[in-house]
């Protein structure tokens, strides 16, 4: 899936007259890949509307039993680290190639820090008994299993992009350092950017709808 | 007929042809790590037939369970399993890839003038992506037994049953994905590489086509995509969020696969409407009349295609409001389909015809298409469709319209570009008399599923009444004609190919242009690059003469 990202080098693509990279062909098809991402997501909140049409009340009383407080700290986590993101950018158009490695080593860091909250938190409420298929949510009433069906499916989703972008940024680094990626040729970084602010978009969207609707 | 006598053509062997071997791997390796869109276009090719074999025989296997009444055959779980894999190895692996990734990959590069697709490492990525896909779909055929769901996966039997579901959904999730990459390719490519010149509409007329179904295969497979993947990790973890007696709905399920199945159906059909357009601009020796309606036509029936899913179950439970705005949106969808095929036959009026096989596979799909169209109205409309929903009607309306329509263009685009791919022809007198057995065989095969259908068969039965057992002989021996109709057309194509008398580059007067590079295409299509001046289908020769 991240191939996208990697395009092909000048000699491929284009025309005789125009050796250099398609800049704009690769940031295109980066956007439309984005829509893809986007899509697939949509078809999780369809349903999630659907069923909490259905079932609005025991979806707003299942709400709470999600820990508001790791949802808000995941959340703070993963805007910083959009931040970090975008200053890593700025830094290697600017020439500042150990600052964009120093920030986009944060990115990682703050990504995989993400993950270790979300594994804390889904621990926490596994042991409490909250789970698809549990004796406890099966003494509530039936929209709560679903509830729980959507929020560990949809976090599960969001997680494994966010696993993903680890990865695809680690690639990153490792171009950067290596000098693949430069001051001149940056658009597979900024390719990657617009990556890792796509998981960090759908996560505000996801925060509101399992955490704060209580 | 052909009173337009085309110029002499230069029929000496293309020197640095894409067939030749370049770079440092030898052999079979010099093409499977090629990233030459002319060579992946032809491995897809390969690929895909070999599949269709498959498709077919199955569909043959099915046909002949209903030799007798009571399906002594095979029995009821082996026909469950036979509908179930002709149908996902036909739509999934055979229809929806189709047309865009085999001559799409081939000819939209040099249709618009470029010399590869816009990321063509990411275009070899898919076609490995196809492959793992395809071969995860194969290999549910020995782990727990067929799969017996039917091609839809339907909710909640998709859930219960022990078979291989599992496996092969999870296959046909990652050939989704393989699908979403090659129209982001196509997409970035149509946009930015083409030729100095080629301005929007300039362009030929499969581009466009391509163009349209580029966009619904990245609108709509991620949401099929999502809802496999819900199949999947409710059989694994046995989450319920279709299970009923979870709270869950069953009918949402529906919901989102149709939102992605019913656009796929333009997927399959939007191509062989752009091919059909290029040949009988090249067979007529006339500009397409209507030019600018059909390239919008394929947009609109892109963007209303979105918008009828519901049609397919209007004996869901649906509201009877939702059920009577799908019927009319499906209505509506027929217009631009209408369009075409009037600007088509305006295109003829007065033309020079050259009745060349591949424009004879046009007028059969002209015959198979409107019936298959013209049947489809009426299961759009809800009174109608009650009685004929899940009958032999629904089977025949489909394959009146994607094997009749869609994959007989196929052919016809392949007896229409085989002399640029490989610069050698087929016997054309053959291919034009085996096409008027594979229509006759094909109208016996199906033609009698809508009478069958109208009486009251259902699909998807291993047995029948002994009422229908005359229909079903009937339609037997068209399969039989048929399927011999299939081989005598691949030998005769595969012998040209190979041994076929040269041509030059440009054997019907074709005026894109693919037929201004030699035949085969050199390495990177042409010597130099192109500029546009006229549009598509500008017939000079026919202007002076």
């Amino acid at each position: 899936m991240s191939e996208i990202s990697l395009p092909e080098s000048a000699k491929h693509t284009g025309h005789a007259g125009h050796p250099k990279k398609d800049v704009h062909g690769i940031k295109m098809g980066m956007w439309l890949f984005l829509m893809t991402e986007l899509l697939l997501f949509s078809g999780m909140f369809l349903l999630y509307s659907a069923y909490r049409y259905f079932y609005t009340k025991e979806f707003h009383e299942a709400a709470m039993y999600t820990h508001t407080l790791f949802g808000t700290v995941n959340t703070m986590v993963l805007l910083t680290s959009s931040l970090t993101m975008a200053l890593s950018i700025t830094a290697l158009e600017r020439g500042k190639k150990w600052l964009s490695v120093t920030f986009l080593s944060s990115t990682i860091a703050l990504g995989l820090g993400f993950l270790v909250i979300k594994y804390v938190e889904w621990s926490t409420e596994i042991h409490e008994g909250i789970y698809p298929g549990s004796p406890m949510l099966f003494k509530h009433p039936r929209g709560f299993e679903l509830f729980f069906a959507m929020y560990y499916l949809m976090t599960g989703l969001h997680g494994l992009h966010v696993l993903v972008g680890c990865g695809l940024l680690t690639v990153m680094l490792i171009f950067i350092i290596k000098g693949k990626i430069t001051q001149e040729d940056s658009v597979r970084l900024e390719a990657a950017g617009l990556y890792w602010h796509l998981i960090d978009i759908i996560w505000i969207f996801l925060f509101p709808l399992f955490y704060l609707v209580n | 007929m052909a009173d337009i006598a085309l110029p002499p053509q230069d029929i000496s062997v293309v020197e640095g042809s894409y067939l030749e071997n370049i770079g440092k791997h030898k052999g079979l390796a010099a093409w499977l790590l090629s990233t030459d869109h002319k060579r992946i276009g032809i491995m897809y090719t390969v690929m895909l037939f070999s599949f269709f074999s498959v498709g077919v025989l199955l569909g043959i296997l099915l046909r002949l369970e209903m030799i007798s009444p009571g399906g002594k055959l095979f029995g009821p779980e082996v026909y469950n399993a036979l509908f179930t894999l002709h149908g996902v190895i036909m739509i999934f692996l055979f229809v929806i890839p189709g047309i865009p990734v085999t001559l799409g990959n081939f000819f939209l590069p040099l249709q618009i003038g470029a010399k590869d697709v816009a990321f063509p490492r990411l275009n070899l990525f898919s076609f490995y992506l196809y492959v793992i896909g395809s071969a995860v779909i194969l290999t549910a055929l020995f782990v727990n037994g067929l799969p017996d769901t039917g091609w839809t996966f339907y909710v909640p039997y998709s859930l219960r049953t022990t078979t291989g579901v599992t496996v092969a959904v999870f296959g046909v999730f990652i050939v989704g994905f393989s699908s979403i990459l090659t129209g982001i390719n196509f997409l970035t490519t149509i946009h930015r590489l083409r030729a100095p010149g080629m301005t929007w509409f300039k362009m030929p007329l499969f581009v466009w086509a391509l163009y349209a179904t580029s966009w619904v295969q990245i609108i709509a497979t991620p949401v099929l995509a999502i809802t496999l993947l819900l199949i999947i990790i409710s059989r694994v973890f046995g989450i319920g969020i279709f299970n009923a007696a979870a709270g869950g709905d069953p009918v949402l399920y529906q919901h989102l696969f149709w939102i992605y199945s019913h656009p796929a159906v333009y997927i399959m059909i939007l191509p062989p409407m752009g091919i059909v357009s290029e040949i009988i601009a090249t067979f007529t020796r006339r500009t397409i009349f209507g030019y600018k309606a059909i390239a919008m036509s394929s947009l609109a029936i892109a963007f209303i295609g979105y918008l009828v899913w519901g049609h397919h179950m209007f004996v869901a439970g649906m509201s009877q409001q939702a059920d009577m705005v799908f019927s009319f949106l499906t209505f509506i969808v027929a217009i631009p389909s209408g369009i075409k095929v009037f600007n088509w036959v305006a295109s003829m009026y007065k033309g020079s015809i050259d009745p060349q096989p591949p424009f004879l596979f046009v007028m059969a799909f002209m015959v198979l298409f409107s019936i298959g169209g013209l049947s489809g109205l009426v299961l759009g409309s809800l009174a109608t469709d009650v009685h004929l929903t899940a009958t032999y009607f629904v089977v025949a309306h489909f394959h009146y319209i994607i094997f009749g329509g869609g994959v007989f263009i196929f052919f016809g685009a392949l007896h229409y570009w085989l002399p640029k791919m490989f610069g050698r022809m087929y016997d054309k007198k053959i291919a034009s008399w085996d096409l008027l057995v594979m229509f006759i065989g094909f109208n016996l095969l199906y033609f009698p599923m809508f009478i069958m259908g109208y009486e009251g068969m259902p699909r998807r039965y291993f047995t029948y009444l002994p009422q229908f057992e005359t229909l079903q002989h009937i339609s037997i021996a068209g399969s039989w004609i048929l399927v011999a109709g299939l081989i005598v057309m691949f030998v005769n194509l595969i012998h040209g190919a190979i041994k076929g008398p040269r041509v030059g580059p440009n054997p019907w007067g074709g005026t894109t242009l693919e037929w201004k590079t030699a035949s085969p295409p050199i390495h990177e299509n042409f010597e130099e690059e192109p500029v546009v001046i006229h549009e598509p289908y500008y017939h000079e020769e026919a202007f002076t003469s």
